[in-house]
């Protein structure tokens, strides 16, 4: 079992997010996380999905959604060179001047930015990989009480240049 | 410029352009419009079943025997939700369907209008693709679409959600000749190297096994198939969807493998060195305990369908074909192959372990059935769901011409009388035997109403043993006797650890003859194996459909039988 990565272009029409989404549900598959947008052509939409199988399960998730009428193309992101973000957002809230000071250090650590800040809050704005995403979260969960987090789900695209294809780990992670 | 036509002129233009001469309606507020349209043109036949769920299953009948789409139409909320147990059937068993729900006005969806369901929400799983016209420009495309999808590829079923006001509206009066769907590519061609690869498996073998499903009688190349069998010599055992694939009398024909397959078809499976398989899924009823299935074989896959492949069992050699064209191309190559000694040991094991019936009290199914082996040796059988059904698979014999229609896939109770009225709808001149139990009939008895008002004469042989037989026979074996709701005769005043029938038993009801009699048709009971023949002859005197009641032992069980779960050799046999 492990996570894999799936770019899915579909038709831009209603239902079809829930003809893909029922597909998981009904078959029993494990979905991670699914996100959605329309593409340059916008009469189709792009789906990045993540999947925890085994690999006949996933052989099978690949068949399943490329037998659907609405489906255009299934690519297979899981040994490809991809860069992949996720937007996070996390408000800390009850932040004594100590605690903003540190939470100004870590956004600087994990490269992300202060979004906004209050008398005793501070909003962080992330565009990290999920795993890092996790990271802060793990991060921000031992060091203060009151925290606020919204997160999107990855999106994926294919690297373009070469030197990617030796790092697609870094990309990953 | 042409003119604009409404909505439902433009439906009924393309039904007639894809040469639809039957639809099954039964009315409703949201398709009044539709109905009204068909009426005053007056070209196309309008069946009016009793029930939309009768309804769906003789348009499913009507496709498998005329291998046409089979058109519904049906109303918006209950009328919609009614069609859903045949759109899961159809999906199933790969029938090519258009099913057109009435649906409230555009503005009113969501509204939990009166008579408003989301169908399109609701069978999403059990279609091969639906979609509501939200715009009358695209009814036209979407037509098209839907008929296009339903026959191609591995066929099935298609639901076209329409909302009143599409109906009425005006729009492009063209009905489109082409289509393109850019994410809807059906297999059309054979991948030559890989069959090749197949072929090379199978000629080296020393116990060489076609196991055929029901992919060949999709593809109506059954001729083919026989071809290839007599030009190979290599045995062939069938699925219960593929049963009819070949002659059933042929030497080289195995019989039937599965949970209630022949017991010579279960051990050849086990023993075979390479099973060449085609147009079946593995289902569990075929396989049984998958690390036991054809432990000693590799094997060759072909199916329409990629996702069937590699599914349920991981297969040598995979060919993503229609059957029809994997066969024609299969002939090219076909050499005979040696298998005296492997057909003489299959035979041996058919020696040992025979399909056969006790002969010693009373009429027992195999009687019945080989009659009407003798009465029909054309024609269609249509079976419902249950111990019949497997008893038929196990006994009809199919000869060139012959036709086996049944509930494989989804196992619809209910499915067997009003799909033999379908096909009997489509097949005017062959006689059309349903098989039924006294459970399944009873589930849309009401469409006797239809086989009158529509004069088509069905032969309708219930084998009554007064109870759900199937589950009463897993209760017997595995349930230590505790007949839980499966006698049908049971009421509140019978003792609750009751172990089977005994004489003080209430009656069983309804009368089935009686039954007929009310709808008009006629019926006649037989208890004994000296009025088979004479009963059958009758019936086929008869002008009109007739119900021939068989009265079956309660404890009478189908055998072999292989426990749900269990390897396919391990099999009850007595």
């Amino acid at each position: 079992m492990k996570n894999r990565w799936i770019a899915l272009y579909v038709e831009n029409q209603v239902g079809v997010l829930a003809k893909v989404s029922g597909l998981f549900s009904g078959k029993s598959y494990n979905l991670q996380s699914l996100t959605v947008g329309t593409t340059e052509d916008e009469t189709v939409s792009r789906m990045t999905i993540c999947v925890t199988s085994d690999d006949v399960t996933f052989e099978q998730i690949k068949k399943q959604l490329n037998r659907m009428v609405e489906v255009i193309k299934v690519i297979d992101l899981t040994d490809m060179p991809i860069h992949m973000k996720e937007i996070l957002f996390a408000k800390v809230r009850n932040c004594s001047v100590e605690d903003k000071a540190e939470l100004f250090q870590i956004a600087q650590v994990f490269h992300v930015e202060v979004a906004d800040i209050g008398t005793d809050s501070v909003l962080l704005e992330c565009k990290l990989t999920e795993r890092r995403n996790n990271e802060l979260i793990d991060l921000l969960r031992s060091k203060y009480k009151n925290i606020e987090i919204v997160r999107g789900g990855a999106v994926a695209i294919e690297s373009i240049s070469t030197s990617c294809a030796g790092r697609s780990e870094y990309f990953r992670k | 410029m042409a003119m604009d036509i409404a909505g439902r002129k433009l439906f009924v233009k393309a039904l007639l352009e894809e040469g639809v001469d039957t639809v099954f309606g039964y009315p409703g507020g949201m398709v009044t419009d539709l109905m009204d349209e068909l009426y005053r043109h007056g070209e196309i036949s309008l069946v009016l079943p009793r029930h939309e769920q009768g309804l769906i299953h003789e348009a499913e009948g009507y496709a498998k025997a005329t291998g046409k789409v089979g058109v519904c139409i049906v109303t918006s909320g209950p009328g919609a939700t009614n069609i859903i147990t045949g759109l899961a059937d159809a999906h199933y068993d790969n029938i090519p369907l258009v099913c057109v729900t009435g649906q409230v006005s555009l503005n009113m969806i969501g509204n939990d209008a009166f008579q408003e369901v989301d169908i399109v929400g609701m069978t999403r799983s059990v279609t091969k693709y639906g979609v509501t016209v939200r715009d009358r420009k695209d009814l036209g495309r979407i037509l098209k679409m839907a008929f296009h999808i339903a026959r191609t590829g591995k066929p099935g079923p298609v639901l076209i959600d329409l909302p009143k006001d599409i109906q009425t509206a005006l729009g492009p009066g063209e009905y489109p000749e082409t289509v393109a769907i850019r994410g809807y590519k059906p297999s059309e061609g054979v991948h030559v190297g890989q069959l090749k690869r197949g072929y090379k498996l199978l000629k080296a073998a020393k116990k060489p096994l076609f196991l055929i499903g029901g992919g060949v009688n999709i593809a109506r190349a059954n001729d083919k198939m026989e071809e290839l069998m007599e030009r190979t010599r290599v045995p062939v055992v069938t699925t219960v969807m593929g049963k009819g694939a070949v002659p059933t009398d042929h030497p080289y024909y195995v019989g039937n493998s599965g949970m209630h397959g022949r017991y010579a078809a279960n051990m050849a499976v086990g023993e075979c060195d390479v099973l060449f398989s085609i147009g079946t899924r593995f289902n569990d009823r075929i396989t049984g305990d998958l690390n036991e299935f054809a432990p000693n074989a590799q094997i060759v896959h072909v199916d329409i369908d990629t996702a069937s492949i590699s599914r349920n069992v991981v297969v040598d050699v995979p060919i993503v074909a229609d059957a029809g064209l994997a066969i024609e191309k299969l002939l090219e190559w076909a050499e005979p192959q040696e298998t005296g000694a492997w057909l003489a040991q299959i035979r041996a094991w058919d020696e040992e372990n025979p399909l056969e019936m006790r002969r010693d009290r009373g009429m027992t199914p195999q009687m019945i059935l080989e009659q009407i082996n003798r009465e029909f040796p054309e024609g269609i059988v249509v079976t419902d769901v249950g111990q019949h059904q497997m008893w038929a698979s196990q006994y009809i014999e199919m000869k060139k011409g012959k036709q086996f229609i049944t509930s494989g896939g989804l196992g619809t109770m209910g499915f067997g009388f009003p799909a033999a009225i379908g096909a009997k709808i489509g097949c005017p001149d062959r006689e059309v035997i349903c098989i039924s139990g006294d459970g399944g009939m009873q589930m849309n008895i009401q469409e006797l109403a239809t086989a009158m008002t529509q004069g088509v004469k069905v032969i309708v042989c219930i084998f009554n043993n007064h109870c759900l037989g199937m589950v009463r026979q897993m209760q017997q074996l595995f349930y230590g006797k505790r007949y839980a709701a499966t006698c049908l005769r049971r009421r509140k005043s019978c003792p609750g650890d009751c172990k089977g029938p005994q004489e003080a038993c209430p009656p069983y009801e309804p009368d089935f003859v009686k039954l007929a009699e009310s709808y008009g048709a006629s019926g006649v009971r037989v208890r004994t194996e000296e009025e088979i023949a004479p009963a059958l002859e009758w019936a086929k005197g008869e002008a009109q459909t007739v119900f021939l009641e068989f009265m079956v032992a309660t404890d009478e069980l189908v055998l072999p039988m292989v426990k749900s779960g269990n390897p396919m050799t391990e099999m009850i046999l007595k």
